[in-house]
């Protein structure tokens, strides 16, 4: 495997009771890497982002970022579980967007924006308030700053959500069904974004997605999960234009017929 | 039937009753402030992930929630300074309201916080943010929006409590106008002069709570097109 791999996952298992929703999870992805995983729902694509973005412990395995344990710490020599402290540094150096933005509701779009540095960093209001209408404008929000969440579109409420991660300047954004919560209409502008932060930022990105569109333009590689596996991946055009493993072609056709 | 109110009775004892009032709502004041306070602290320990830490708290505060007022500030002014804890009648008065209210305003902030959605804990969770942060920033402004209501409630509760530390000899509006009436034999303005006060403080503060209340409202869509 390669050294340059900014995230690593060795064996990463995760259960519910008595369900196996990742099972011995092997990953690399490389810097600047875009990475879309598709797959039927509960088969571990969300999951996979939650662990990483350290929101639920793993029960087996090991998470790398950055060449340093993630899920764990190192002591006297030996692994043992991170502890809460460790876990925020950890956090720092990822971002996520979520489904259902999970803004926070009584702020302005501003002080969204502004308030992962703020708290977390310790950075000035000012300084962090001016980072943040950068970022705001970016995302082509620069007249809202002063709105509510409830007084934006769901297509502006997740734009804000993607400038108030990456307020924190992180390394790695992950993208959680981004649009699944939005009306189609506006899932373009969304995407755009996305588009974008791609195009012009040296990140790496890791996105949960069913729009398999926007997957096949924008991914360097598509992992397709089935039953906490990575049953198949590759380059957009091998999985989708030739699939190997029948549940990908079953997942695969499927979803096309959808349409 | 001639002269049932005595007009020139109840000016002359109206400073006595103002003064005690005054002592009313100086209990309630700082007995409120300590019961917020402790109420959330009690409400925090209660969410606690490790068992021996909730369960206490919740122990404590359903044994406080199921005795009687009277028998606490009794516990606290007439028994433990046989345990070598003795305190003034103010002190025990406030101290045992205070911590009586304090376990019910801890199950309202625990509602309060039980109603914010967990993808707000997730969102500052990604953000790095520390719980500190977490809950001072996001968690408790949100929590506090919806109970603003219920903890105004309680708060016109306690100011109608007060009058139960008249039993360690607070002097009080009640046990003001009480004295009053033993004194003089006429007991009608005395009471009814200390109902009114408890009424019209009653009404002001319920009214500023639904000011407060309003004020901290966020903006929707509808207050921003009218604006």
């Amino acid at each position: 495997m390669s050294t340059s791999s900014i995230v690593r996952f060795q064996g990463v298992t995760k259960r519910y009771g008595p369900l196996t929703v990742l099972d011995q999870l092997d990953l690399d992805i490389e810097r600047n890497e875009k990475v879309a995983l598709i797959g039927p729902s509960g088969s571990g694509k969300s999951t996979l982002l939650r662990m990483l973005m350290l929101l639920e412990d793993i029960d087996d395995g090991l998470i790398e970022v950055d060449g340093r344990p993630l899920t764990h710490m190192s002591v006297n020599g030996g692994l043992v579980r991170a502890n809460e402290r460790y876990k925020r540094e950890g956090r720092s150096r990822i971002g996520m967007v979520f489904q259902n933005f999970n803004l926070f509701p009584h702020m302005t779009a501003l002080g969204n924006a502004a308030e992962g540095p703020i708290s977390s960093i310790g950075m000035s209001k000012k300084e962090a308030q001016d980072r943040a209408a950068e970022l705001l404008e970016m995302v082509g929000l620069g007249d809202k700053l002063d709105h509510y969440p409830a007084q934006l579109s769901g297509g502006q409420q997740q734009r804000v959500a993607i400038a108030r991660a990456l307020a924190m300047r992180p390394q790695i954004m992950l993208f959680d069904e981004v649009t699944s919560a939005l009306d189609p209409e506006l899932c373009g502008e969304v995407l755009n974004v996305i588009r974008r932060l791609g195009d012009e930022h040296d990140l790496t990105m890791l996105m949960v997605t069913h729009q398999m569109g926007f997957a096949k333009e924008f991914a360097d590689r598509i992992c397709f999960f089935s039953e906490g596996k990575i049953v198949e991946q590759g380059t957009p055009e091998q999985v989708f234009g030739t699939p190997q493993h029948e549940r990908t072609q079953a997942f695969l056709r499927a979803v096309t017929e959808a349409i | 039937m001639e002269n049932l109110v005595d007009l020139d009775f109840a000016r002359n004892i109206l400073p006595e009753l103002l003064a005690a009032a005054g002592n009313t709502v100086v209990i309630t004041l700082v007995g409120f402030s300590i019961a917020l306070v402790l109420g959330l602290l009690l409400a925090l320990l209660r969410r606690s992930r490790l068992a021996f830490i909730s369960w206490s708290a919740t122990v404590v505060i359903e044994f406080i929630r199921s005795t009687p007022l009277l028998i606490q500030l009794y516990f606290l002014f007439y028994v433990m300074p046989e345990f070598g804890l003795t305190m003034s009648a103010w002190s025990a008065g406030i101290a045992g309201i205070a911590l009586h209210y304090a376990c019910y305003v801890a199950e309202v902030y625990r509602a309060g916080l039980d109603g914010v959605p967990r993808g707000q804990w997730e969102a500052c969770k990604a953000l790095s943010m520390s719980p500190w942060h977490a809950y001072r920033r996001v968690l408790l402004p949100q929590a506090v929006r919806p109970i603003i209501p219920a903890l105004g409630n309680y708060f016109v509760a306690m100011f109608k409590d007060t009058p139960v530390l008249s039993a360690i000899t607070v002097v009080e509006l009640m046990l003001q106008a009480k004295n009053i009436g033993s004194r003089s034999f006429r007991y009608l303005e005395p009471i009814t002069m200390a109902g009114i006060f408890f009424l019209i403080i009653s009404i002001v503060v319920a009214l500023l709570v639904r000011r407060l209340e309003h004020q901290l409202q966020l903006p929707s869509i509808k207050t921003r097109e009218s604006t």
